[in-house]
């Protein structure tokens, strides 16, 4: 089925002048909107007038499905929330189970789960920068970013067996233990992705064309950013200091010496730098948590099979690479979840898109969009 | 034999050496932004992966040529040639030998900055008969962008008409001197970079912006008639090249023989590998400061580079 758009309309100008608009139908099957967003852009020449995002193109019903399984076999649907960084989705939810539920989880397996999330936000990261400079045109800062992403998901592979859903944090630990060398292999990883980044930097943001495309562009000042809802790289860009592992630290984070990049201009470069710095901040973690992690076990014994928590409801939150990714889950004594809301920072995120975009060009409304970061999985859930 | 018989049979030729340049072309930047991105390239096809490029050729041509319902019928046909034919013209007057070029008329120099310019109208033609938002844009664009460094592209080589007081390319060839290299640097910087926004190269492929209007003013084209048009880019870059190699770098002069020419193709193709590197390297620019970029910059230092060379010629 399509929707027929028209596509010419008259305007009537604020100094009472008619003037002919373009409206674009950009999406949902479009090289730079991130998977499937349309985005419905009415241009004045090329200026953009008005962007609305159209969404739901993902929608999967992620939410009701889960009322329907276990509260084990929710865990891979959550892998398919944002497809870009599972483990993030797979941390939330477990540890909305686990206050649910009352479950301790070993340090071994907190400890291997910060790795993970870290690496992951590194993956996470590489793709948005990738991604974000192909909608500049910069196809080479592209390969570059996913070659140090590949490395990542390899490791992953290693791990867990997958390569995207990896379906490895469980309600009381992990999936699997680091198998032989993994850690040798992660640190290593750690040093060549410095040098890599440095790089990144120098090949992208030393441009002075991606330095033009990128500056001054989707300006989102700090007020707008908490008012709206941002979180993540895209509120940190805006100068906003706020991250979960510090502001409302959990697991074991508290043990970890890092910085919390901001930006201060809140525009597209600023977010795109916050991301790069975030990369070798998670370097630092995932090097102190290797040295720090000891030997134990690696996920809680003795646990039911079936999960069937006592009736009552819970929240939690971790800082994914996109921002403030929360779970709230809702039990009834039964095995199945009553219900189970995601509060996903990309859906936020995205919502910012129509004020940013308006009064850019058209060439501007795609690198805004990459510096929202958005993962359709999320938000359409 | 009959001007027009003559002239068939040139475009015939020129035609074939527009091919096997595209083929080569395309060939080369796969070769080349493989290397840039830690990639090799193709090359499971013939000799280092290079009959990959007429495999691809050959696939093309067996795609179906479809037409949009919605399009203007015979103005989207005639494009893409509208397009190619004025490229396949300027490399009549390109002096490839002593002595040697297809078309030895009085105005060369302005023939090869004239006849190019005919593309536009292919160009936007393609973009509005498309009936396709993004193809307008991407018409529209290029229309603008090219008539801009148009400009600049044309006062970069006119120092040359003036050091050798004539605009017959053999002529020119024949008073050049080595020293006419630094003389004219800026010329050629300014010439470059004009001539890659002239073929709609990155950073300046605004019109076909991929991760903005997926393929601009060519979105709606297959097959054959997409061919061309890529075609027309190639063989666009490669005659810039040769006549940047002839004239800015004393193209074949200087070897007897037979390696005159082979020195020219040899300059045009460290031009050209510089063409692929530079769109590999940078991101694409947006319509504005594109166009800040053509008036405000490029223009003044070709005006520059003008009366630098003005001032030098009573001192000759």
């Amino acid at each position: 089925m399509s929707v027929e758009i028209e596509s010419r309309e008259c305007v009537v100008r604020g100094d009472g002048g008619v003037v002919e608009q373009l409206v674009v139908n950009v999406g949902p099957s479009h090289p730079s909107t991130h998977g499937v967003c349309r985005v419905i852009v009415h241009l004045d020449g090329e200026v953009v007038t008005k962007a609305e995002p159209v969404i739901g193109y993902l929608h999967r019903g992620i939410e009701k499905m889960a009322e329907n399984r276990t509260y084990l076999q929710v865990v891979p649907l959550t892998d398919r929330l944002d497809y870009v960084g599972s483990m993030y989705a797979n941390w939330a939810y477990c540890r909305a189970l686990e206050r649910l539920a009352g479950i301790r989880v070993p340090e071994r397996a907190e400890y291997l789960r910060v790795i993970v999330c870290e690496m992951q936000r590194i993956a996470s990261h590489m793709m948005s920068l990738g991604s974000a400079a192909a909608d500049s045109g910069a196809a080479t800062m592209f390969i570059y970013a996913f070659d140090q992403r590949e490395r990542i998901i390899e490791l992953f592979e290693e791990l867990c067996g997958a390569r995207l859903t990896y379906n490895y944090v469980r309600p009381g630990g992990v999936s699997f233990d680091v198998p032989e060398g993994w850690v040798e292999t992660a640190l290593a990883f750690c040093r060549t992705h410095r040098a890599a980044l440095t790089e990144m930097d120098r090949l992208y943001f030393g441009n002075v064309i991606a330095r033009d495309r990128l500056k001054g562009v989707g300006v989102l000042s700090a007020a707008d950013a908490v008012a709206w809802g941002a979180s993540g790289p895209v509120a940190r860009g805006s100068g906003v200091n706020f991250d979960l592992r510090k502001h409302d630290p959990y697991s074991v984070y508290p043990r970890f010496d890092f910085d919390v990049p901001t930006g201060s201009n809140g525009d597209c470069y600023d977010r795109a730098r916050v991301r790069l710095f975030e990369c070798y901040e998670s370097c630092r973690i995932l090097e102190q948590a290797i040295a720090q992690m000891e030997p134990g076990p690696f996920r809680t014994e003795g646990l039911p099979r079936l999960l069937a928590p006592r009736p009552g409801d819970a929240y939690d939150h971790i800082e994914s690479a996109r921002g403030s990714l929360g779970v709230y889950l809702v039990a009834d004594g039964t095995p199945r979840p009553y219900r189970m809301k995601v509060r996903s920072p990309a859906f936020c995120n995205l919502a910012l898109l129509p004020m940013l975009a308006e009064g850019h060009m058209l060439s501007d409304l795609v690198v805004i969009l990459g510096s929202l970061d958005p993962v359709f999985g999320e938000v359409d859930r | 034999m009959s001007a027009l018989a003559w002239g068939a049979v040139w475009g015939l030729a020129a035609g074939l050496v527009i091919a096997l340049a595209a083929l080569i072309g395309v060939w080369g930047e796969r070769k080349v932004a493989g290397r840039i991105q830690m990639r090799i390239g193709p090359q499971e096809l013939g000799p280092f992966g290079l009959l990959q490029t007429l495999s691809d050729t050959v696939k093309l041509v067996l795609k179906e040529d479809i037409t949009p319902r919605a399009a203007d019928v015979r103005v989207f046909r005639a494009a893409p040639l509208i397009v190619f034919a004025p490229i396949a013209m300027s490399f009549a007057v390109v002096p490839y030998a002593a002595g040697f070029v297809p078309l030895n008329t009085s105005v060369g120099l302005l023939f090869f900055m004239a006849v190019p310019a005919i593309s536009v109208i292919g160009v936007l033609l393609a973009g509005w008969s498309s009936r396709n938002t993004y193809a307008t844009i991407g018409g529209l664009r290029a229309a603008a962008q090219m008539i801009s460094y148009e400009l600049s592209r044309t006062l970069s080589i006119l120092p040359f008409v003036l050091l050798a007081g004539s605009m017959r390319p053999l002529e020119v060839m024949d008073a050049w001197r080595w020293w006419w290299i630094p003389l004219t640097a800026i010329g050629f910087v300014v010439y470059l970079i004009s001539s890659i926004a002239e073929v709609n190269r990155g950073p300046f492929d605004l019109p076909e912006a991929e991760s903005e209007l997926v393929a601009g003013y060519f979105a709606d084209y297959s097959g054959i008639r997409w061919a061309i048009f890529m075609m027309a880019e190639y063989g666009g870059m490669v005659v810039a090249a040769l006549f940047a190699a002839a004239f800015f770098f004393g193209g074949y002069l200087g070897l007897p023989g037979v390696l005159g020419p082979i020195a020219l193709i040899l300059k045009a193709t460290a031009i050209v590998v510089l063409m692929i590197w530079v769109k590999w390297t940078f991101p694409r620019m947006r319509p504005d400061q594109l166009m800040k970029t053509a008036w405000k910059v490029l223009t003044p230092m070709a005006l520059v580079q003008l009366v630098i060379v003005g001032a030098v010629i009573p001192w000759l």
